[in-house]
């Protein structure tokens, strides 16, 4: 927004004056508000500084080489000395000797400051300030930020009674000085579900709502926030900001967007925050974990932070120009997370307004010039430096099935030995009678065609079937069907270019067989028996006779052959035949031969196939051939390869890139890493690399990183920073509303040793935060965004808050924590439309559709078609978005998210047993608001379900139609009708402002 | 105001609400959001400008991008003296170490390949053009082709983002954005920044669509462009669930504008009045958006300007025609992508490829236009993101694969309509299209000057973020006037 009116009124008279609609929040701040009087002390933080920084600095600033007549008014010595033309710019209590303001307000074109053609002259009033600032002594300052917090004092307030501790003080003053009344302390519904969101993301459940009603106790607020704070739902929730801070995304970016692995370092995010590592170590261990001593598998996946830049792979770029693309990403990333400090301009030259050098940003850049990479991506799809991790339960899974495999082994080995039936001669016969029937298949079944990303993603991708390996599972809509595809010719299968499908067929045999299998495909084939994998090949080729070889060792009985076909372009094939089967090749002549006449070989070899054969031990031989293919395909998944940072073996020299360029280095001088001046110094002995610029952000004395922490707290918790520009903490920024406050939380968050958790708590806990957000038209056009904090914040939920809400209302929402991402729904053809049919979506199927949107698939190139004002994952994005628009209505409206999630909670409601109608729509009411509905919102609600009553029943059609959005299986003995017409009701109350408010 | 006007005001949005049973007219609502809120609805409203700087040529764009790079030696830059020098190695003395992409720089030899169709002079102008562009001929005297535009980048998405946005990194507000931010809309029922893209019949190749040639960069999301999609929804999300008619839509929406009014008055936040708004013109963008995405009402006639693709969604000359219809709405910025301009090999195929589905509906737009008296405030920019080598990549000799690199130094672009001069050629280069020798036009010279011709000075349209007035021309571009009418 832009400022339409004057900044400040001036008020000739004491006291407090309404503030103007449209007022700004970059002054309303620690400006006085009222009285601007000419015996007012001017505060030359907040309001001289800007005006220089706003009006002189970008001529008469930090940048060296923009500097004009060698005059800097971002130093006292640059102020206050003599210039080369023997002028003051500034004589403190003589304004008329005071050269700067005398060309400020010159009537002179050639003399006036700033030029004409630059800009246009200063306002009165700001002429005003800077009159009686000189008049008064010219006190100056640093800029607030660059100065260590220090403790602040606190102040007196009116009403000692209001706070709730120290933070209250600070707001509660400013109140008074305003002669503004806080609000009360909201209602204990409103403040339970604002606390939840809060902290999980997620709404208070009814019961956790009735248990915290019915507690009387005086610390039934502190009880609900230690669950909360315990909750894994934190780690969740808190994840999501830092992963727009450090640009996520599950692609690489850049043409082609390929697929890379990232999901390790959010898992490890998540559960930094549920462990409640402190930010001084969450820090380190993401900027320098992998140089740490001997450092873990974890620590080295958080050094992956720095890894989520994107990847340019597209033929034809110049690598190194890459290469220094990402590492300048690095520097202005870190400056802007860690320091709110803006940094870009310092690639091309010096600072124009913050004490940062080019040469100082080069500095830092030489911190992360040493990645032991070189711009190219590698032939797969990431970048080194890679680490294969381990899935901490896939490997979990992987141990078990090991050792229930050996105990299995073990016990059929020990069962097997002391045991020699008496009918074993009549077996031996029958075999040999056997011996000649052939094995009896079954006619092929098929499962397809399901739609692929791409070929290799199709044929690695598990769509179900391969987790039985028979044709007990199906995909989607997709149903087997039975195929009269003959043996021995090559089968062309209904599967379309990028599509996957299944064949299916049994075997049954009546004596252990041997069976050649000789197979083709077109182009990816897979083969499961009995669900352990036999076969994995992709080829170039179309389906062609006998390109591959299978055997199979049949017992007597029934066994499952599962087939996968993936195919790449034109229509998909296979091609398959068996040999005729028979005993296996060496056991006839051993049947042949007497049985004293055996060696103990061949007699072993045969009573190893007679245990086969009974039962007892048919079940037990079948156990351990799924226990051996289970464990063969978690040896596959159990370890995922992802990139971490690791230090170049050689170092590499930086310089100055001369306009930021990479091919323009400035090779006069080599430059160390090192931090920027005007900050505090390196800690003793850090050392030159990552590890030492970690140190130094969390050093006590550092003068951002714990304001610009917390500040990122207030702003997730309040809407909006006590700095409104959390990205930008300089001299441009906007100045703190509560100076006091955020310098307060900072030491204190030091004092607390980085403690997140405890951070949090104090927040919550305090009388600040739990005011109710209702307010007076008045109250909302004198301060639309609540910058004096003198009630409780009210704004719209984030995209991913509102679809994992609506997942939570329905019951859908899978618990899971962590692993790869998923597919939700998506409409069709995203994907394939900005790729030219070359990337294409698929959603998952089952609980991976219900994960809370955390989870969800990040392509970079376009991003979850239902995650709406969110940063893009492109670069470092600190400040929330909140905007309200068409296309958000109809997301909510429409997507089949929603619709879906509206049937369930629906289907919820009606489930509950012997209620009225009345009731179930007060119960909805209040699992999507947390409060009962007054009687008017009863009646819109019950007029609502009268008439949609009356449209399905008029058109059952309809409701059949509604009820069918979305894969979450009906229930076939509830009245059509009844359901499609609460479904629209639960589609109105999913809408509700309320709904998708935290409050 | 006091509690009185507070609750005259309820009361006439609550009457409002349930009296009319199409809810509320968007004018009405305007006048009772007033100057509520501070997120302005994407309905009619003023932008930060407060109106245009001086008076507009153009109100409206229709940004046609051929993503790729189209190959101006072989379109629009003619060279007749590189007939004569077919085969031979591009002089040092052209070349002057212009750095190359690693595609070609590895290349033994650079052999010049010239034009490979007949140029001839059309219109009363005189203007060469390829016998590839037959279409695009017969509107010569309507165009302002300029020979001379430039860039910085040497790779696709970094060369569109520049031009898009004024940045190669992605990250800045794109043009439609900025003109959103700034000047606002004067639409009440569809988005004021549209984008369509669109890939040639049988390319399979091309430069992928990125999000963020569209996006709102550090502006308000409610800036960014609204994609019109090739297949399904034409706007994501805009058809109701099934089993849902409009008119049940409509009393579902009633109930909750009850609902978000009764709210409202519980606890005075002005922003839930926005949002009955926005629920308001998304039901009207439900009705608007597929009606006007359905080209059938079209006469014959005008379909057959367009040319036969102009029936399949998704196609250049449907998005054309779709151009058309958004600009009689007062759409402000339409942005048409079409990919598939990348001939590195296969030039001949598939250069003529690309020909055969743009020429026709480009030239179709500019005429229909102006028989509707719509060109004269309609500004028609083709536009691409760089040019290709007069050199040949790959084998010269052979006449199916050999194909041209990416060439930033100089390529072609036409305007059309909306305060450009018409029937004029801008720039010239030297006899290899090399090299600029004439009036270069840098691609911030173009968005200052397109932002001149719809009444805005570049510089001062600025957005403070991160400290920093930026603007959509960074800190250069100088308006063009010799190309304007």
């Amino acid at each position: 927004m832009k400022p339409t009116a004057p900044v400040l009124e001036v008020v000739d008279r004491p006291g407090c004056q309404p503030l103007r609609a449209g007022w700004l929040l970059l002054v309303l701040v620690a400006t006085p508000l009222a009285g601007a009087q000419s015996d007012e002390p001017v505060h030359f933080a907040s309001e001289i500084r800007p005006i220089l920084s706003d009006q002189c600095f970008e001529c008469h600033g930090p940048d060296r080489a923009a500097r004009q007549a060698g005059l800097r008014f971002d130093l006292p010595e640059g102020l206050f000395a003599p210039a080369e033309s023997d002028h003051v710019p500034i004589t403190p209590g003589q304004p008329e000797l005071s050269e700067l303001l005398q060309r400020v307000i010159s009537d002179d074109p050639d003399l006036r400051m700033p030029p004409p053609e630059t800009g246009a002259p200063l306002k009165p009033d700001q002429v005003d300030r800077l009159r009686r600032w000189i008049q008064q002594g010219a006190n100056w300052q640093q800029h607030w930020s660059w100065q260590p917090p220090v403790r602040p004092q606190l102040p007196d307030v009116a009403d000692a009674d209001w706070p709730l501790g120290a933070m209250d003080c600070f707001v509660l003053a400013r109140l008074d000085r305003e002669q503004h009344d806080p609000a009360p302390v909201a209602v204990q519904e409103t403040l339970l579900r604002r606390v939840t969101f809060d902290l999980t993301g997620l709404p208070p459940a009814l019961d956790e709502l009735d248990t915290f009603l019915e507690d009387r106790s005086p610390n039934a607020y502190e009880k609900q926030l230690d669950r909360l704070l315990a909750s894994p739902r934190l780690g969740e929730h808190m994840a999501w900001t830092w992963l727009d801070a450090a640009r996520y995304a599950d692609t690489n970016g850049y043409q082609g967007d390929l697929t890379r692995t990232m999901w390790p370092w959010r898992q490890w995010v998540i559960e930094a925050f549920n462990a409640n590592l402190p930010f001084d170590r969450f820090t380190t261990e993401q900027l320098a974990g992998d140089l740490l001593e001997n450092p873990t598998i974890d620590q080295q996946i958080a050094s992956g932070f720095h890894r989520n830049v994107p990847l340019n792979g597209e033929g034809g770029r110049i690598p190194e120009e890459s290469r220094v693309e990402y590492v300048v990403d690095r520097v202005e990333t870190t400056a802007t997370v860690w320091m709110g400090l803006t940094s870009s301009c310092a690639r091309c030259h010096d600072h124009k307004y913050d004490s940062l050098s080019q040469e100082e940003y080069y500095r830092l850049f030489a911190y992360f010039n040493q990645i032991d990479e070189t711009g190219s991506v590698d032939s797969g799809r990431m970048a080194h430096p890679i680490l294969k991790v381990p899935v901490r339960d896939k490997v979990h899974e992987l141990r078990l099935v090991e050792r229930r495999l050996a105990d299995r082994k073990a016990t059929f080995a020990a069962a097997s030995t002391d045991r020699q039936p008496p009918d074993r001669q009549a077996w031996e016969d029958q075999l040999l009678d056997d011996g000649q029937t052939p094995p009896v298949w079954s006619p092929w079944q098929y499962l397809g065609p399901i739609q692929a990303d791409s070929v290799g993603h199709g044929h690695n991708k598990r769509y179900g079937p391969e987790e039985t390996g028979d044709a007990s599972r199906v995909y989607g809509d997709t149903v087997w069907q039975t195929q009269d595809w003959p043996d021995d010719s090559i089968i062309t299968m209904p599967l379309p270019p990028s599509c996957v499908g299944y064949a299916y067929r049994q075997v049954h045999v009546t004596n252990p067989a041997t069976v050649e299998l000789t197979l083709g495909a077109d182009n990816g084939i897979r083969l499961w028996l009995n669900g352990a994998p036999l076969l994995n090949q992709l080829t170039q080729a179309g389906a062609d006779t006998e390109q591959e070889k299978v055997t199979l060792e049949l017992e007597p009985g029934t066994h499952h052959l599962l087939m996968k076909i993936t195919n790449r372009t034109g229509s998909g094939g296979f091609y398959f035949q068996s040999t005729h089967g028979g005993l296996p090749p060496d056991i006839a002549p051993i049947l042949k031969t007497a049985g004293d006449q055996r060696t103990p070989v061949e007699q072993q070899r045969l009573t190893e196939l007679y245990r086969k054969s009974l039962p007892e031990f048919r079940d037990q031989a079948q156990q351990i051939r799924r226990l051996e293919g289970r464990r063969l395909r978690l040896e596959n998944e159990a370890y995922v390869k992802t990139m971490v940072m690791r230090r170049r073996a050689e170092p590499r020299e930086t310089y100055l890139l001369v306009r930021g360029r990479y091919d323009q280095p400035d090779k006069s001088e080599k430059l160390l890493p090192q931090v920027p001046s005007a900050l505090s110094a390196l800690p003793q002995g850090a050392p030159a690399d990552r590890r030492g610029l970690a140190r130094w952000l969390v050093t006590a004395d550092h003068p951002l990183t714990a304001r610009v922490a917390v500040n990122r707290y207030w702003q997730s918790l309040f809407g909006i920073g006590l700095v409104a520009t959390s990205e930008d903490f300089g001299s441009q920024g906007a100045p703190p509303s509560h100076p006091d406050l955020l310098d307060w939380l900072a030491t204190e968050y030091i004092h607390l040793e980085w403690d997140r958790k405890a951070l949090l708590r104090k927040i919550v806990t305090s009388q600040t935060y739990r005011q109710s957000s209702r307010a007076t038209a008045e109250a909302f056009r004198r301060d639309p965004q609540n910058r004096l904090l003198g009630r409780g914040p009210r704004f719209r939920l984030s995209a991913q808050m509102l679809r994992d809400q609506a997942l939570a209302f329905s019951g859908l929402l899978a618990e899971r924590i962590g692993g790869p991402s998923v597919k939700p729904y998506q409409p069709v053809g995203i994907w394939s439309e900005f790729s030219f049919g070359k990337i294409r979506y698929t959603p998952d199927g089952g609980q991976d559709l219900y994960r809370r949107t955390l989870y969800t698939f990040w392509r970079r190139s376009t991003g979850p078609t239902n995650v709406f004002d969110n940063s893009d994952r492109q670069v470092c994005s600190v400040r929330p978005r909140r905007t309200n628009t068409p296309l958000q209505a109809l997301v909510l409206l429409n997507d089949p998210t929603y619709v879906e999630a509206a049937r369930l909670l629906a289907r919820r409601i009606l489930n509950m047993a012997d209620q009225t109608s009345e009731r179930h729509l007060a119960t909805a009411f209040r699992i999507a608001t947390s409060r009962w509905p007054s009687q008017d919102e009863q009646n819109v609600l019950e007029g609502c379900l009268e008439r949609a009553r009356k449209h399905f029943q008029d058109q059952p059609v309809a409701a059949e139609l509604l009820l069918d959005v979305g894969q979450a299986r009906r229930n076939p003995h509830v009245d059509n009708v009844e359901l499609a017409a609460y479904t629209s009701v639960m589609n109105v109350l999913l809408n509700m402002d309320e709904t998708i408010t935290r409050e | 105001m006091d509690v009185q006007s507070t609750f005259q005001q309820s009361m006439t949005r609550r009457e409002l609400l349930g009296r009319s049973s199409l809810g509320l007219g968007t004018a009405a609502l305007a006048a009772l959001l007033g100057q509520d809120s501070a997120a302005a609805s994407s309905g009619r409203t003023g932008g930060v400008l407060g109106g245009t700087h001086f008076a507009p040529r153009a109100k409206r764009v229709i940004y046609m991008l051929h993503n790729g790079a189209p190959s101006q030696v072989d379109l629009f830059d003619h060279k007749p003296q590189l007939k004569k020098m077919s085969g031979q190695p591009l002089p040092d003395s052209v070349r002057m170490g212009q750095r190359l992409t690693t595609m070609t720089s590895e290349q033994k030899e650079l052999a010049l390949l010239p034009g490979i169709a007949p140029f001839r002079q059309h219109g009363q102008c005189g203007m060469w053009l390829s016998d590839f562009l037959p279409h695009t001929a017969s509107i010569a005297d309507d165009l302002c082709l300029i020979k001379s535009t430039h860039t910085e980048a040497i790779n696709h998405a970094p060369a569109l983002t520049f031009f898009l946005t004024g940045a190669e990194q992605p990250g800045r507000p794109s043009f439609g954005a900025w003109l959103s931010y700034g000047l606002g809309s004067v639409n009440d029922e569809l988005p004021t920044f549209c984008v369509m893209t669109s890939i040639s019949r049988d390319s399979s190749c091309g430069q992928i669509f990125y999000d963020w040639y569209w996006g709102s960069g550090f502006l308000p999301s409610r800036h960014q462009g609204v994609k019109f999609r090739g297949n399904g929804d034409p706007v994501l999300y805009i058809s109701d669930p099934p089993g849902m008619s409009r008119k049940f839509r409509r009393g579902l929406l009633d109930d909750l504008g009850r609902l978000n009014q009764l709210r409202q008055e519980a606890v005075g936040d002005p922003e839930i009045a926005t949002r009955i708004g926005q629920y308001e013109m998304a039901y009207k963008m439900q009705t608007s958006v597929p009606e006007l995405a359905d080209v059938n009402t079209e006469p014959q006639h005008i379909l057959d300007l367009y040319g036969p693709d102009v029936t399949r969604r998704g196609s250049f000359a449907y998005n054309c025609l779709l151009a058309r219809r958004l600009a009689e709405k007062n759409v402000r910025f339409i942005q048409l992508m079409h990919a598939g301009w990348d001939q590195h090999n296969n030039l001949g195929t598939g250069l003529k490829a690309q020909c055969r589905d743009t020429d026709q509906p480009a030239a179709a737009l500019v005429k229909d236009l102006k028989q509707r008296g719509l060109l004269e405030d309609t500004l028609i920019i083709w536009g691409a993101e760089f040019g290709r080598t007069v050199y040949c990549q790959g084998n010269i000799d052979d006449v199916v694969a050999r194909g041209r690199d990416h060439h930033p130094r100089n390529f072609c672009t036409w305007m059309a309509g909306g305060g450009i001069r018409p029937g004029m050629v801008y720039g010239e280069t030297d006899d290899f299209s090399y090299n600029t020798t004439e009036n270069p036009f840098h691609v911030h010279d173009w968005q200052a000057t397109v932002l001149h011709l719809l009444g805005v000075d570049h510089e001062r349209l600025t957005f403070r973020f991160q400290g920093r007035d930026y603007r959509l021309t960074d800190i250069y571009g100088k308006v063009v006037h010799d190309i304007l009418a």
